[in-house]
């Protein structure tokens, strides 16, 4: 099977599965907490509703207010789409790389931070703020965990170290495990869940994302909903790729190859989603002040990762 | 042979960065209970190191030292703190010392510096040796870190402990360490347990708080 056609399984995978993800770690958690929460197809039906629905736009608001949802939409699509998921052998790899990745959700976070301003409400103003000090604080200690990658294999192009840990060339690393660490803390951040914002909340007044999109309706709603779904799976491929890649896919394996991928991203997305879960309602969210103290201990996890590095190859 | 060796040798180093960053999650911590759960985990983790060493060293005796971690360390003090702070009714105490990412640099900083100590200090002994001699360092230094940066007798003791904890670690990554001075290690660190526990007290029945400043400027009764 070629590349393109594998690139095009990918970029509508990562759309059609998103929802199921959110549904799952929203059914787990009502479980947990004694409900009996919402089928985990749920999800599906909230966006179809929303694309039905007429989207209602404020007086005051501009073009760049009707633009977000789908520059933010696109950017975090094309993010997820050039992870390697089930299979290495893709068509834009050679195009994805640790620090574009990086960029891609700076733009989305930037144009979804942009339409909080732009209808010129409180609650959207607030939530832009602190989105910005949230990527203040974790976009360095992503680009530590890259560089620690990178250092250890050599590159920042996810299907190559993919392809790296998969020959061996790294075993139980500490250097590895302080950047697994490091990685959870930064997507705990990305993705707005507890302990940094409570993604069930929709009228708080500690609330980041829910705040930024409190003015959108309709289509643009279900635009930016699905765009925080996606960037949720897109974070757990990216965390099963980098640090647990075993099964994956690689070019000239067949079409078995392709299905023991499929089966283990799968199962790697379900363990993710599912401890996601179990953690979020395990822990309370944090003061916004403390956001700080977790996100540079993110940073310092990274940076210790480098460090510790240093001391493997001295040794 | 190879291949199962390198596998033990990155097992160990990865217990012995758990215990490492327990070490920072003592430094995070604020609250006094949150600080005694790390601590047990620090003590489990040093548990398993010394089991692990056991079974890589083929030294049996370090099987009771990972007991005697387990039993004392990770079970019999974080309980007996736990019993003190709410006998003592401070245990919503929030810590207010130096700020906690000033600690966390000063932490990192400690840690490379550990490194750069003993990669060159030990350059003839045994892999294995030199990054679990670093490792343990940095636990010791951050024991230390945090005896000096709070303010609260309890968390200063969980420190001394935390320096213990990193000491250990780095007897049993040596070859060759004596059982008998494990076991008295760590009825020496039991003793001082009991002792600090009765020095809360009296600290307490003088100052009516456990906040050590009070005693820095404490110059004696002036009658």
């Amino acid at each position: 099977m070629n590349a393109a056609v594998l690139q095009l399984v990918q970029i509508v995978l990562v759309v059609a599965l998103a929802p199921l993800v959110t549904g799952w770690v929203r059914l787990v958690k009502s479980r947990l907490n004694g409900r009996r929460g919402a089928s985990p197809f749920q999800p599906y039906r909230d966006i179809y509703r929303l694309l039905q629905k007429e989207a209602i736009v404020a007086h005051s608001a501009s073009w760049v207010f009707r633009a977000a949802p789908y520059v933010t939409f696109a950017a975090v699509w094309l993010a997820a789409s050039v992870i390697p998921t089930f299979s290495t052998d893709l068509a834009l790899a050679p195009a994805a790389d640790l620090i574009a990745l990086v960029a891609l959700l700076a733009i989305a976070r930037f144009w979804t931070a942009l339409a909080g301003m732009d209808v010129g409400t409180a609650f959207g103003g607030i939530g832009a703020s602190r989105e910005m000090l949230i990527a203040s604080l974790a976009e360095p200690a992503m680009l530590m965990v890259s560089f620690s990658l990178s250092l250890i294999a050599g590159t920042t192009a996810p299907v190559k170290i993919v392809g790296f840990v998969l020959s061996g060339g790294v075993g139980l690393d500490v250097s590895m495990g302080l950047a697994l660490a490091a990685m959870v803390m930064v997507s705990i951040a990305e993705n707005g869940r507890i302990p940094i914002d409570n993604p069930a909340t929709h009228l708080e007044l500690t609330m980041v994302h829910e705040a930024m999109v409190l003015e959108y309706s309709g289509r643009h709603l279900a635009m930016m909903e699905g765009a925080a779904m996606v960037r949720l799976t897109l974070f757990m491929a990216l965390i099963g790729c980098l640090f647990a890649p075993w099964g994956m896919a690689q070019a000239g394996g067949g079409v078995d190859g392709i299905l023991v991928g499929m089966g283990a991203f799968l199962a790697r997305t379900f363990v993710l989603a599912t401890a996601l879960a179990v953690f979020e309602t395990a822990i309370a969210k944090m003061r916004v002040f403390r956001y700080a103290d977790f996100l540079g201990g993110a940073l310092l996890l990274g940076l210790l990762a480098t460090i510790f590095l240093y001391v493997s190859e001295a040794v | 042979m190879e291949q199962h060796q390198a596998l033990s040798y990155d097992v160990a180093h990865l217990i012995g960065a758990t215990v490492l960053m327990a070490g920072f999650g003592l430094l995070y911590q604020r609250r006094l209970f949150a600080v005694l759960n790390t601590f047990a985990f620090q003590a489990l983790a040093l548990a398993a190191a010394a089991a692990w060493q056991a079974r890589i060293q083929d030294a049996p005796h370090l099987y009771a030292t990972a007991a005697i971690a387990l039993v004392f360390k990770a079970l019999a003090v974080p309980f007996a703190l736990h019993w003190l702070v709410e006998k003592l009714g401070i245990h919503r105490t929030v810590e207010t010392a130096l700020s906690i990412g000033w600690t966390m640099i000063v932490g990192v900083a400690l840690v490379a510096l550990s490194i750069l100590l003993v990669l060159p200090v030990t350059a003839g002994a045994a892999a294995l040796t030199r990054e679990s001699l670093a490792l343990a360092m940095s636990v010791v230094l951050l024991g230390l870190l945090m005896m000096i940066t709070r303010h609260n007798a309890v968390t200063q003791v969980v420190g001394f402990m935390a320096l213990e904890n990193g000491l250990l670690l780095a007897a049993v990554s040596a070859k060759g360490m004596p059982l008998v001075v494990e076991i008295s290690i760590a009825f020496s660190v039991l003793v001082a347990m009991t002792l600090f526990g009765i020095f809360f007290f009296r600290i307490r029945e003088r100052f009516d708080t456990l906040d050590l400043h009070y005693l820095e400027t404490y110059r004696g009764d002036r009658h």
